[in-house]
């Protein structure tokens, strides 16, 4: 069952599969373990970014396609469902219309390039990617009858996932994690109590979970696109193209498809953004700073990994939210007008982003999951030839 | 060694027809026309520079021919790219090992084995699942001695050990035609008569076109049914072995030059 679902492709590291079922918890039951709207809100988007750096990873790190227009891809996604609901009003139909839109515009689009890359190798192929996905972004600016211009769109959702929408009357209980553990300092006795909390189920939450349902299947999807035949065709694509093609392959099929379902998957997720987010405009979905970001989740992760994608986009996004408020509880034990707290001052909170990034790229180049695989892969190692034989037959297994 | 001439002279499997390639002003491969049987093994030997691979990556598809043409089974190839070629059944080994270095050798074999049963499209299927292809992968990995090798990087094997991988790979394609381009220059001497033995097992039991480049004369003379001998991109003789080992051209101008340097060719 296990195998299947994953494709026989584990986490092959007890410190990453522990990481990941933290991700995975936390994500299902997120809206009942962490109250408020920005924890909410992050939630959201850590669903709908591991769709989009999961299919980005596909590109990057299986096949060594380095393209600089996934967010063109995203931002077409939300844009799609954005502008057809402005115009047909909130309905399913509306929203169908958007979708379909958005995907053919995103599969004629990714064809395109994909078939150019045929042409253009490597880094120019990336810097016509940049190119296009600059004149996409210019584009939606211009056309802002349609677009809404700088001002964006605000986003029409259905009644059933917006959240005016109560299906319960009754308020759900949450049980607040964090508060439950902050509180076993101050307070031991009354900490559970304390800790809970009550959640009015909305339309909001709907959607949260249409989200984490859609990030789960496109991760287990890609899971087993990755480790099929086709998937490994892309790492031979991506160890020696010109060997791939001696073998036989043609690999501009392979390549251009990997493109169109990469980009698919980015306009399901910008979709599914617009949804969450209710408001679409250039800055959050077509920035270049957003590309920028979807290629650092994806290395800080692990690239050439899919579970790279998962803790890359959880890690990026939780430092990228609360940096800040680790910082500001910092400098609140520094002397005011000392080095140190201008040094971790809140509005310094780039610069550690930045620094923390640089190191754990430095450190860690084969990101998060690559190193804790390693490790793992050392551990084992040296455990077998502490026991050479008895174990064989465990090892496989654990492995 | 017995040979298995083709009794009733049949069309060629493979032919080059005025093939030419020049780059810039330099002709490598100059108006080569030669055709080839199957069940015929085919030596091409000249000095280094003579055009040897370049003619092999013209046939292959790996460079684009300037005029003339390449036919296979009297279809005309020459406008095909490498891929096409390959799954129209020609099978290349490269010279300078060209294998897939971070994945495992049996995963090296494996590719060449789904691009022969054209599965590489199949995107919804568990790659372990398809025990049939790890297996025949295996035992390709056997023939050329490699079994205990299949779970290693190709990139930690010593290079002798990559030599014979690329030679798994081709087999693995099951061709109609195997070019091989040096097959075993750089490995140890006892490694040679896998190699050398592999090939006399193909010309024997199957009836295909083999094609290959060697320096080493001994080699030559025990395998082949017939050498093509190429100079400056042109071909200056073809015959029986005795023949042209014997003729004049050849005692001369290369087997003294060829015989004490086996060194790779540009």
């Amino acid at each position: 069952m296990m195998q299947r679902l994953l494709s026989g492709d584990y986490p092959r590291s007890r410190a990453l599969t522990a990481l990941l079922l933290i991700i995975g918890v936390s994500l299902a039951l997120g809206p009942f373990l962490f109250p408020g709207v920005r924890a909410f809100s992050m939630l959201g988007m850590i669903c709908v970014f591991i769709i989009v750096v999961a299919s980005y990873d596909l590109m990057l790190g299986y096949t060594h396609i380095v393209s600089f227009a996934h967010t063109m891809f995203f931002g077409i996604g939300a844009y799609g469902v954005a502008m057809a609901t402005d115009a047909f009003g909130s309905g399913y139909g509306a929203l169908l219309i958007g979708i379909g839109g958005a995907l053919l515009l995103s599969v004629l689009l990714s064809l395109l390039l994909g078939l150019l890359s045929l042409r253009v190798k490597a880094i120019f192929f990336a810097l016509v990617t940049l190119a296009v996905a600059f004149a996409f972004l210019s584009l939606v600016t211009q056309l802002y009858n349609l677009t809404g211009g700088e001002d964006g769109l605000a986003m029409r959702v259905p009644r059933e996932l917006g959240p005016a929408f109560r299906p319960f009357d009754e308020p759900w209980v949450g049980f607040d994690l964090v508060g439950f553990f902050t509180g076993l300092f101050s307070d031991p006795a009354g900490a559970f109590q304390n800790a809970l909390f009550d959640v009015r189920v909305s339309g909001k939450h709907l959607m949260y979970y249409v989200a984490f349902v859609s990030a789960v299947l496109v991760f287990l999807f890609l899971l087993r696109m990755v480790n099929s035949p086709f998937g490994r065709v892309l790492q031979a694509i991506r160890e020696n193209e010109f060997r791939a093609q001696a073998l036989g392959y043609r690999t501009v099929f392979y390549r251009t498809a990997v493109v169109i379902v990469s980009a698919l998957l980015a306009t399901l997720a910008g979709v599914l953004f617009a949804l969450i987010n209710r408001y679409v405009n250039p800055e959050n979905t077509l920035n270049f700073e957003l590309m920028v970001f979807i290629l650092l989740m994806c290395v800080i992760g692990g690239m050439g990994t899919l579970y790279g994608a998962v803790v890359g986009t959880a890690v990026f996004l939780l430092a990228q939210n609360y940096l800040q408020d680790l910082l500001k509880l910092l400098a609140g034990g520094a002397e005011p007008g000392s080095l140190l707290e201008h040094l971790v001052g809140p509005d310094r909170w780039l610069l550690w982003f930045g620094l923390l990034f640089v190191l754990s790229v430095y450190f860690f180049p084969t990101g998060i999951v690559g190193q804790l695989r390693l490790w793992a892969a050392r551990r084992r190692q040296r455990r077998a030839a502490r026991r050479p034989v008895a174990d064989q037959g465990e090892q496989h297994h654990a492995s | 060694m017995a040979s298995l001439q083709p009794e009733t002279v049949s069309r060629p499997v493979l032919e080059t027809r005025g093939l030419t390639i020049n780059f810039g002003g330099h002709v490598a491969v100059n108006q080569v026309s030669c055709a080839f049987h199957a069940g015929t093994l085919t030596s091409i030997v000249g000095p280094n520079g003579a055009g040897k691979t370049t003619w092999f990556n013209l046939i292959s598809g790996q460079l684009p021919a300037s005029a003339g043409s390449v036919r296979l089974f009297d279809e005309d190839i020459t406008k095909l790219g490498a891929a096409a070629r390959a799954d129209k059944g020609l099978g290349r080994a490269f010279q300078l090992t060209n294998l897939f270095p971070n994945l495992t050798a049996l995963e090296n074999v494996r590719l060449a084995v789904a691009s022969r049963h054209r599965i590489g499209h199949v995107f919804w299927q568990m790659a372990s699942r398809r025990r049939d292809l790890t297996d025949r992968a295996a035992a390709y990995l056997e023939q050329v001695n490699l079994g205990r090798r299949a779970d290693d990087l190709v990139a930690n094997l010593p290079h002798g050990d990559q030599r014979k991988l690329e030679v798994a790979l081709m087999l693995a394609l099951e061709p109609e035609v195997f070019m091989f381009d040096e097959p075993t220059a750089g490995m140890s001497v006892d490694e040679v008569p896998v190699i050398l033995d592999l090939i006399a097992d193909i010309k024997n039991k199957q009836n295909k076109v083999i094609l290959l480049v060697e320096h080493k004369m001994d080699v030559v003379r025990s395998l082949s049914d017939r050498i093509v001998v190429l100079h400056n991109g042109e071909l200056v003789a073809d015959g029986e072995p005795a023949e042209v080992i014997a003729s004049p051209i050849v005692q001369e101008a290369y087997l003294g030059a060829t015989a004490d340097d086996p060194a790779e060719e540009a």
